[in-house]
């Protein structure tokens, strides 16, 4: 059996979590087997609905104390569980808590792990799972030696597929174990798609000269329904917010587009959106490196290009 | 207050990725090497800047590599890790270097334990989370700010979309990430400094790999970008809506 662990966040499931779902029921379809679910704690969403991306069971421990993640708990409790259901496959989200209690979870299960999976393994000859490794510079193909798998899965590598269906919820009973961690504050990012889970990236370099000049991305970011990103330059001199650096050393995104804005294209920079679906890249420098990676580029002035794609897009979806 | 720095050896961010013996090892050929960037930048710094402020802390530095990794190491020391400890094991399985790294902990009583979020060659993510498993120890992941006050830890941690602050006990894992420290250069006096510390080499005591790399594959080249006229906006959105289907 696969087992796909749903994350939770403010008691709703995460939606990388339904990627998961999918990528998990796909795997057991390959390997004949079925797809169930396990989920920590109380959320409002209806998880029956669950059975829409392919699990026939969704397996709850309703306690309200693992509305708070916190890493050993959870990792415990969700090893446990996976005991008394007796799954061979654990799936997680690459998501923030997935990479924080997967690998806790191998080591109680004497499980072999591979984190950040960018597609199904092959199971014909051996378990082996591709990742992304290098910060996305590269795969590697990885054969998993132990009996029991864990596998956490890229975001935005193999998508949600809703389908038709229903899943039963099967309460579990455990003891949980006391939280020692204390959650004091709080700082959500308002009205804003978290960059790991946008499908639409606007993004801007020290092209842009200076943070008053960022009206002109904003206003293309929000015409699209975007959510905004930038290069490490800006995020280290404070002209945009730490959380808005993708890059190697800052996150690595799948989006399905990615508009960079005078960003020149460094190596680090790839490497933290190479795996975007479609790259569009303006730039006054017709030389700049990203254009290489580009699928689509302009070579212009983006106080000028800038306003006039936002124009573009605005009548598109007048128009549509 | 003890603390425990994991360094990994990287090649450098610049370096060029390719793949010999016919794709199954990364090409070593003329590759720079670093301290992992979010272990040096992030992680050693910050325990640093605690013992800066705190003469009471004690910092040590393990790695788990070949001894190739000790001039990484020794960077490292030049920064300002009080001693360090190589494991002699090459193996690149996560658990095996999670094992390795538990042991040196438990013997050591440390009252926390520093490591990256990821390093940036697998990108594995694994090792704080492995060891809160091995060790039965809080692990908080992801962490941009660290404080340590007596024996209480408020840790601000990265979540989807925000930002979650939180207090607890030592002992304590931290992964650490972008925001906890300002990346510094080793001094002159570092540098002689670091060439008398300490450096402990212990065997590696776990061998059984859990898993085994099969296969590198370098990413498929773009096929080439298609230049619009920057008077050409219109022309893009069309682009965008039938030919890459992606607004």
């Amino acid at each position: 059996m696969v087992l796909i662990y749903i994350d939770q966040a403010d008691q709703e499931v995460k939606k990388a979590s339904l990627e998961a779902i999918s990528y998990g029921a796909a795997l057991a379809k390959q390997m004949g087997t079925n797809a169930e679910a396990i989920i920590l704690g109380t959320v409002k969403d209806d998880l029956t609905q669950l059975g829409k991306y392919g699990v026939t069971k969704v397996h709850q421990l309703a306690n309200e104390g693992l509305n708070h993640f916190d890493a050993r708990v959870n990792a415990t409790v969700t090893a446990e569980a996976i005991k008394m259901a007796g799954a061979d496959v654990i799936v997680f989200a690459h998501n923030t808590n997935g990479k924080a209690i997967a690998p806790a979870v191998a080591v109680k299960l004497n499980a072999g792990i591979v984190t950040g999976a960018s597609a199904l393994p092959t199971t014909d000859n051996g378990f082996v799972v591709t990742k992304t490794v290098f910060s996305g510079k590269a795969f590697a193909s990885i054969k998993i030696d132990t009996a029991i798998k864990v596998i956490t899965i890229n975001q935005n590598s193999f998508g949600a597929l809703s389908m038709e269906g229903a899943a039963t919820i099967e309460p579990l009973s455990l003891t949980v174990p006391a939280s020692s961690i204390k959650i004091t504050a709080l700082n959500k990012v308002q009205g804003e798609i978290p960059l790991s889970e946008a499908t639409l990236v606007v993004s801007g370099g020290r092209g842009l000269k200076g943070p008053e000049n960022w009206g002109v991305l904003l206003d293309l970011a929000k015409a699209l329904g975007a959510s905004t990103a930038c290069s490490r330059p800006v995020s280290d001199s404070d002209w945009r917010p730490h959380h808005e650096h993708v890059g190697q050393t800052g996150y690595q995104i799948a989006p399905n587009l990615y508009i960079a804005i005078g960003i020149s294209g460094a190596i680090q920079h790839l490497a933290g959106v190479n795996r975007s679906k479609t790259i569009v890249v303006i730039n006054k420098d017709p030389e700049a490196p990203f254009f290489k990676a580009a699928d689509y580029g302009v070579v212009g002035d983006a106080f000028e290009v800038v306003p006039a794609l936002t124009a573009a897009i605005l009548k598109s979806k007048a128009n549509a | 207050m003890k603390v425990l720095v994991c360094i990994s050896k990287t090649p450098d961010t610049t370096a060029k990725i390719a793949f010999t013996e016919g794709n199954t090892k990364f090409d070593e050929n003329g590759v720079q090497w670093i301290i992992n960037p979010y272990d040096e930048w992030y992680s050693l710094v910050r325990a640093i800047e605690l013992k800066e402020k705190d003469a009471n802390v004690t910092i040590h530095l393990v790695t788990v590599g070949a001894a190739d990794a000790e001039p990484i190491i020794r960077k490292a020391l030049a920064l300002g890790g009080d001693e360090a400890i190589r494991v002699n094991n090459s193996s690149n399985d996560s658990m095996v270097v999670a094992q390795e790294i538990a042991a040196i902990a438990k013997a050591g009583a440390y009252d926390l334990i520093l490591t990256g979020k990821e390093t940036i060659d697998y990108n594995s993510a694994s090792i704080g989370s492995m060891l809160c498993a091995l060790l039965d120890q809080n692990y908080i992941a992801a962490a941009t700010k660290l404080v340590i006050e007596g024996t209480k830890a408020t840790v601000t941690r990265e979540i989807d979309g925000g930002e979650e602050t939180a207090e607890t006990q030592l002992p304590l894992i931290v992964s650490c990430q972008k925001g906890m420290a300002e990346q510094r250069i080793p001094n002159m006096r570092g540098i002689m400094a670091a060439r008398t510390k300490p450096l402990k080499v212990v065997e590696a005591t776990i061998q059984s790999a859990t898993t085994s790399i099969q296969q590198f594959d370098l990413p498929a080249a773009k096929t080439g970008v298609k230049l619009i006229d920057p008077a050409q906006m219109d022309e893009l959105v069309r682009l965008l809506k039938e030919e890459a289907k992606v607004i």
